[in-house]
């Protein structure tokens, strides 16, 4: 945190850019003062504000793991102003980014349990941190289950990842596109993600869900994974509402006594049950 | 501390005023332009309004301007500067605020200072003194009596006072900052007032609820859409209520750039607004009047109470006398507290 | 009130509309709009001086449109007001019943809005508001004076944007002070912000505005904005000869094109 301005950035510099999809890129983010990259630590789950100063601030989670250190990534797909406006930017460019902030996956307590990720659309980048955190401390988990689905091939992210990810002995993952958004050359399922899920059905057993995705994926795959067994409280899944400030003043994102910002944006199930239907 | 009693005479108001000014204060008191009351910087006591129940928008801007700086930067080209941190404001005496109002800093306060510490709102806060001025008149808006305040309440106050029938003041000195400038000021603030019964000098308002039940009460109806839709038919989702009310604190981030120059600006908003919540997907939480109604009683009072185990209304009623559509919050809240579960 | 009460009933009981927009008694000494839906709610409709709202606002309100066919209670300037949403295609017959009611509470039936233009054009050019008074007065002023009364009054807006909440007219489900690319108008309440809001404001409301002040007695500042929107009114009628709010056309000056179409100011 810089101490001097609650709200003020780092500045970053963009080292490499990545087109992972139509209108959705991957910025890797160095800090241009090291003693701030040095001092720099977050944990999976967590988010920030990248800014363009003079258009904005956006929310977007950190998509690279903590346990790769000297500079973040982030990935985002193009909707409104500063979006618009952090697409034009090229490597070597710089920008603003505050954080790290809200809460995150507890990963230490998943020790010696099975994985399965479930993520749609552009929630793959949410997830995407978490995964990298726990391939790489490989030997903690028990099996890893990757279950992800866009609407198209061509919306799929991280290309290049699933692909070393489906050749790991030790991932299993299943990737689908919605009916109609599949290519000659498709070799993955064909279906919404609940359906696949539902197909697939991984066990329950000592395992945790995280799941991530639009709100409508999430309505019908909360009820799968009860079928499967999977209790409330061992699924785990990020809510994404309107963020200004990040860290819980503004009010913005506050829903029922929580502010997603501050007190998530990782919730269990068994939370959001609990919550106003407000995200 | 332990409070302290004086007396501020009548003709003591004047060199008051004008002792503060010489010190390189700001002073900020009610105004009366037109039919309007608003706190807005004064040099001598005469130019404050008299004689008035409660000012038309509150005296939060002193601590919470309704646009502020956040950080100012350059931009050429493709390299971005951020500019060093402007000076730090000025000390300011906030004169004549009522209790209520007081006690709604303290409500700001919880929520800038709860957990991340706001420098911008902290450093505006550290320089502010409140003089606060006792009720001896309310109207039928008035309820701070059913949210822990009371016409003659020292909650938020640095001093306050309490007009006697022969126009002196009775000073009470509340806190360390009270009695540093009671201590500039020497010799205007003059012994006496112990013997005075303050309570027979203030407004009677009598309580309408239990501020603790009705967050019962509230939790208990969430789910009850009739309600909130009845109650918000004639809500027209503008944010007069949010703006001139003392403790909301909601608020915007919004970026200008002008030529090299630009600036990150932090604005009042208001969970009344249907963009609040708006997603640049089209998506929006809380897509009715209704909903959003509801977000705003519950913030306060429910939501904040928990939080910071503070009211997040503080009772003035503003809110209700300055809706273009008389959305009366106590008639609301009273409405709820008769709803049967 | 006997009357407007009795031709409530019988629309409600009749099932010809779900929901009635009218005034009820508010806040002490206030009047407040209600949303009569059941026979002892429509008991609660009264009419008098202290009814100054524009109900006309709620006809564009997706949470009373749900409520389904709507009947209104409208005075002259409502009447004006539907007139004008009318005309932008905001209203048809099918969306609403007009029930007119009179400066000393009578109530004229509508059975359509086609009555509703040939009653309003009957009445006649309306009377002149006093705040028409007030624009005079402003405009006598120097310059440089009206442009200090101008720069301290808005100064004082903080963007709440009562006023265009209020308006019947400011229906845009996006304003042009929300939309962001670009950002046409600043959305800090800072002296800039401030003015081009209300320029804009104004200029939307050109030949739009029905003169009810709703704007102004809107404003929780008592900002008297409701003189920016009807100093061009008045502009309007004096160059065009031509008023909102009197016919069921889209005729707007600002909107339409004439070849005889005045173009003096073009220099
Ligand atoms: C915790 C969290 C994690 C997220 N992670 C990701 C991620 O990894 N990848 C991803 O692609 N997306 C992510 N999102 C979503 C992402 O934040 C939004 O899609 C994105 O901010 C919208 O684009 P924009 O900022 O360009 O929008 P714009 O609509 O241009 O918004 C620009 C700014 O102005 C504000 N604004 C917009 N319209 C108005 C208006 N009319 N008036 C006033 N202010 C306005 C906005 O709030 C914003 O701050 C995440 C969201 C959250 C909450
Ligand atoms: S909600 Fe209304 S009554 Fe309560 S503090 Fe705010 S303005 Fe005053
Ligand atoms: S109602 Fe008044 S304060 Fe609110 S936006 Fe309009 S002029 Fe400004
Ligand atoms: S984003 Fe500001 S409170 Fe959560």
């Amino acid at each position: 945190m810089s101490a001097e301005n609650l709200y003020k950035p780092y500045v970053m510099k963009i080292e490499k850019i990545t087109q992972e999809a139509p209108e959705v890129k991957t910025f890797k983010l160095v800090f241009t003062d090291e003693e701030e990259g040095k001092n720099f630590n977050f944990k999976a789950g967590q988010f920030g504000e990248y800014s363009i100063l003079g258009e904005g601030e956006s929310t977007f989670c950190i998509a690279s793991s903590p346990t790769r250190k000297g500079y973040i990534e982030c990935t985002f797909r193009r909707a409104g102003r500063v979006t618009s406006a952090l697409a034009r930017l090229e490597e070597g460019d710089t920008m603003g980014f505050r954080g790290p902030y809200g809460n995150t996956f507890p990963i230490d307590d998943w020790k010696g349990k099975s994985l399965l990720f479930i993520a749609g659309g552009i929630a793959l980048p949410p997830m995407r941190c978490v995964i990298w955190n726990a391939l790489d401390l490989r030997e903690n988990f028990k099996d890893v289950t990757i279950i992800y689905g866009a609407r198209t091939v061509n919306d799929l992210v991280y290309k290049h990842e699933l692909e070393d990810w489906g050749k790991r002995p030790d991932v299993k993952l299943i990737t689908t596109v919605d009916p109609g958004g599949e290519t000659p050359d498709w070799k993955g399922e064909i279906g919404f993600v609940p359906t696949v899920l539902e197909k697939a059905a991984p066990s329950s057993a000592n395992t945790i869900a995280i799941v991530c995705g639009p709100p409508i994926m999430i309505k019908f795959t909360f009820p799968v994974l009860t079928k499967l067994g999977f209790t409330p409280e061992n699924i785990f899944t990020t809510l994404e509402n309107r963020m200004k400030c990040g860290i819980g003043k503004c009010g913005r994102c506050n829903v029922g006594k929580y502010f997603v910002c501050k007190d998530g944006p990782v919730f269990t199930f068994a939370q959001v049950k609990e919550l106003p239907p407000e995200y | 501390m332990a409070t302290e009693r004086k007396i501020l005479k009548k003709e003591s108001l004047g060199p008051l005023f004008e002792k503060m000014n010489a010190a390189g204060k700001r002073i900020l008191a009610p105004r009366k332009t037109g039919e309007q009351i608003r706190f807005e910087p004064v040099t001598s006591a005469n130019e404050i309004a008299a004689d008035f129940v409660q000012s038309t928008a509150s005296a939060k801007w002193a601590v919470f301007p309704a646009v502020e700086e956040m950080l100012s930067f350059r931009s050429l080209d493709k390299e971005t500067k951020l500019e060093a941190k402007q000076s730090k404001p000025q000390p300011t005496v906030v004169f004549g605020i009522r209790p209520c109002d007081a006690a709604a800093f303290k409500a700001l306060h919880a929520v800038f200072a709860t957990d991340y510490k706001d420098d911008l709102f902290l450093d505006r806060w550290e320089q502010i003194t409140l003089i606060g001025m006792s009720c001896t008149k309310a109207d039928d808006y008035c309820f701070c009596t059913s949210v822990g305040g009371n016409p003659g309440s020292t909650v938020g106050s640095d001093i306050l006072l309490t007009p006697l029938a022969n126009g002196d003041f009775l000073a009470e000195i509340l806190t360390e900052k009270g009695q540093q400038l009671v201590a500039s000021l020497d010799g205007l603030f003059a012994a006496g007032g112990s013997d005075i019964d303050k309570e027979s000098l203030l407004a009677k308002v009598t309580p309408k609820f239990d501020a603790k039940q009705m967050k019962a009460k509230m939790d208990a109806v969430f789910n009850n859409e009739k309600l909130w839709t009845r109650q918000s038919l004639r809500c027209i989702g503008c944010g007069a209520c949010a703006f001139v009310c003392p403790s909301c604190s909601c608020f915007d981030i919004q970026d200008e750039r002008y030529g090299g120059k630009g600036q990150r600006l932090r604005c009042w908003d208001s969970c009344g607004f249907g963009l609040f919540t708006l997603h640049t997907s089209g998506h929006n939480p809380r897509h009715t009047q209704a909903q959003r109604w509801r977000q705003r009683l519950m913030h306060k009072f429910s939501y904040g109470p928990e939080k910071y185990e503070l009211p997040g209304c503080v009772g003035c009623g503003r809110c209700s006398r300055a809706c273009p559509t008389d959305m009366n919050i106590l008639g609301h809240l009273l409405e709820i507290a008769e709803e049967k579960l | 009130m006997e009357a407007l009460r009795k031709k409530a009933h019988e629309i409600i009981t009749g099932g010809q509309v779900k929901v009635i927009i009218g005034y009820g008694e508010g806040s002490p000494e206030r009047a407040r709009a209600i949303f009569a839906q059941t026979p002892a709610e429509v008991d609660q409709l009264i009419f008098d001086q202290r009814c100054l709202q524009n109900l006309a606002v709620y006809l564009m309100k997706p949470e009373v449109k749900a409520l389904g066919k709507m009947a209104i209670t409208a005075s002259k300037n409502v009447l004006r007001s539907i007139l004008q949403l009318a005309s932008e295609n905001q209203l048809t017959d099918a969306d609403l019943v007009v029930i007119g009611i009179t400066d000393d509470g009578g109530v004229i039936e509508f059975p359509n809005l086609q009555a509703v233009e040939e009653h309003i054009k009957a009445a006649g050019t309306p009377a002149k508001n006093e705040d028409r008074a007030r624009i005079e007065e402003i405009d006598k002023k120097p310059l440089e004076e009206r442009w200090q009364y101008w720069q301290e009054q808005l100064s004082a807006c903080v963007k709440c944007y009562a006023c265009r909440s209020a308006c019947p007219m400011c229906y845009c489900t996006r304003c042009t002070v929300e939309c962001n690319q670009p950002q046409w108008i600043p959305a800090p309440s800072h002296h800039l912000g401030n003015l081009e809001w209300h320029i804009m404001r104004a200029m939307h409301l050109t030949g739009r505005c029905i003169e009810c002040g709703e704007c102004g007695r809107a404003c929780p500042l008592g900002l008297p904005i409701n003189l920016l929107t009807q100093k061009l009114a008045a502009e309007i009628e004096s160059q065009f000869d031509w008023q909102a709010g009197m016919s069921l056309k889209v005729e707007n000056p600002l909107s339409t094109f004439k070849p005889d179409d005045k173009e003096n100011f073009i220099k």
